[in-house]
């Protein structure tokens, strides 16, 4: 189960800040859903193959040629912060 | 003429007994006056729609038509539509208005469908009820204060109030088909791969994909036509020949196998629930149709595994919502990570925030194997069960969901109760099998229920087939909410 120290950290790994009020309500509803994940913890996987998709493919190659037009304008038209065509965020490096 | 399917309306624009713009008009109006008290749509474009209905009309009259051509949709909101707002139920994307179509809506759009309106439902389709959205509750037309499930809630409920004859919809554990189920519509989930992922928003890259609601099976089929095919802007789409899924409609049910899971029908189904079923299938069985006993040994692990495996993708795929490139960014902040933790805190809601948490601990140092890589091996346990239980039938049957619709509310406080409400419905998405959901009576309250058919891959055209022949013998799915005249 989780810590109130452990929900802090995932929460930082995430990058959601959480209130620190509201760091014990989550705790308990983490640990909820844990209690529903455990369920399948104990299961007997020897020897079974993970199956990372629904069906099983291949990856296409495609040719090595330019497919797409360039649009950063028409993209960059929904960025919060954009000048000269690059992203803006805060600095740093100082 | 808004109670009608897509067919019957083809026909009458091809008769050119209606136009498009007419019905347009008629469903825009309906939009206009029944709208507000459901909240199925978030976005309602009357200009675009008369646009879109205007240059049906000109294909109409050159005897240009698909069964589509001025056919009025909607798009749930997480498919990209060139120039309309597409939100996906989010405050991170409240404002953003697409800059290019998904492969669904360009499909719509080449077939000359009408678009009139983006759809309501859970944030980033992660929900049962649509009451996770940013823009407020989804009411079920049959009960308003109840829901109308999700995620697909604005979908389900505006095509079962009649404001729009059919919508599309995603369904990552059970998001069309548990909907359908509480709204009493038509609903159905492909093959995983069978519909083009390019331009919708992805929630669980590996379980999501698009389907349809209509008010038949054989609309149902219809759609599919437009949207299903290969696109190779999807590397999970299936380089497969187009097929028309409509092609076996009118074959009789004799000699059908008909599997029903003993894991189905157990204490967990609420007696009207099992009671409509159970007559559904009897009908099938009168038309010829045998049924046999079939185990999903491991039923119980589907939720469980799929709150690894989906939380684990969306906590990658919603990475991306950084603040940077698109979306919602914070006002005031420090620096570079702390915009990223305000922008996140303030875009996501709380169900959105969590399921990243849940995914962020199963993928984290230490807890990787004990976790994700432990539920991807059950994930092919239970696959292997559909497997082992198609051998012995030729289509499942059983609920779609555990219960009628519940009261707006009921389950916001305990988000387990409400992820076991895709009990039915999440084993299929695991195994990556095409599901669908017809209506099939009513239970307490008056409210409907749906007949879950899951199929084998790639068989949606025998599911369809056996929907409609139960829908050629009952009414159940030409029932309409009160009140929607």
């Amino acid at each position: 189960m989780l810590s109130l120290d452990e929900v802090r950290r995932i929460a930082d790994l995430a990058r959601i800040e959480i209130p620190e009020a509201g760091v014990a309500a989550l705790q308990q509803q983490l640990n909820g859903i844990l209690v529903l994940i455990e369920q399948m913890c104990a299961v007997d996987t020897t020897g079974v193959e993970p199956m990372a998709h629904a069906v099983d493919v291949t990856q296409r190659l495609r040719a090595d040629r330019v497919t797409e037009a360039d649009q950063h304008e028409l993209f960059q038209s929904a960025a919060p912060q954009v000048e000269d065509g690059l992203y803006l965020v805060p600095k740093v490096i100082e | 003429m808004f109670d009608l399917t897509i067919s019957a309306l083809a026909s009458l624009l091809r008769d050119r007994k209606a136009s498009s713009e007419e019905l347009t008009r008629l469903f825009l109006g309906r939009i206009a006056r029944l709208d507000p008290g459901l909240n199925a749509f978030i976005t309602v474009d009357e200009e675009k729609a008369l646009a879109g209905a205007r240059a049906a009309d000109a294909r109409l009259a050159k005897g240009e038509a698909t069964p589509l051509t001025g056919i009025p949709i909607a798009h749930k909101d997480l498919f990209c539509a060139k120039g309309w707002k597409t939100t996906c139920g989010s405050r991170m994307l409240a404002d953003f208005v697409s800059p290019y179509d998904a492969h669904v809506v360009e499909q719509f759009d080449r077939a000359g469908a009408v678009l009139v309106g983006k759809t309501n439902m859970d944030e980033f389709a992660m929900g049962s009820s649509n009451e996770s959205s940013h823009f407020g509750p989804v009411r079920n037309p049959w009960d308003r204060a109840r829901v109308p499930g999700g995620s697909s809630g604005g979908s389900a409920a505006a095509v079962a109030a009649r404001l729009v004859p059919a919508a599309t919809g995603t369904d990552t554990g059970g998001s069309i088909r548990q909907p359908a189920s509480l709204t009493g519509t038509s609903g159905i989930r492909p093959t995983y791969g069978a519909v083009s992922r390019y331009g919708m928003v992805a929630f669980a890259s590996s379980l999501d994909q698009g389907g349809a609601f209509g008010k038949s099976a054989e609309d149902l089929a219809l759609m599919l036509n437009v949207m299903a095919g290969f696109d190779e802007r999807d590397s999970t789409s299936i380089e497969r020949p187009k097929e028309d899924y409509a092609r076996v409609l009118a074959r009789p049910l004799a000699g059908l196998r008909v599997g029903l899971p003993k894991e189905y029908f157990t204490a967990d189904l609420a007696p009207d629930v099992a009671a409509c079923v159970t007559a559904a299938i009897a009908e099938l069985k009168a038309q010829g149709a045998t049924t046999v006993e079939v185990s999903l040994p491991n039923q119980a692990l589907a939720v469980p595994v799929y709150y690894v495996i989906a939380p684990a993708e969306a906590s990658s795929n919603l990475s991306r919502f950084d603040g940077v490139r698109y979306g919602h960014r914070a006002a005031d902040y420090a620096d570079l990570n702390d915009m990223y933790r305000k922008t996140r805190a303030q875009g996501f809601g709380a169900e959105v925030q969590r399921r990243i948490l849940v995914g962020t601990y199963v993928l984290s140092h230490g807890y990787y194997d004990a976790y994700y890589l432990q539920a991807q091996k059950v994930r092919r346990l239970i696959a292997r069960d559909f497997t082992q239980a198609f051998k012995a039938c030729d289509v499942i049957a059983g609920p779609a969901a555990p219960t009628v619709a519940f009261p707006i509310g009921e389950k916001t406080s305990d988000p387990v109760q409400m992820y076991l409400e895709d009990l039915y419905t999440i084993s299929v998405n695991l195994a990556g099998l095409p599901g669908l959901s017809v209506p099939c009576g009513f239970g307490d309250h008056g409210l409907p229920v749906g007949l879950q058919l899951i199929g084998d891959y790639f068989d949606e055209a025998r599911m369809l087939n056996v929907a409609h022949q139960y829908q050629l013998a009952t009414d159940w799915h030409r029932r309409s909410p009160p009140g929607i005249g």
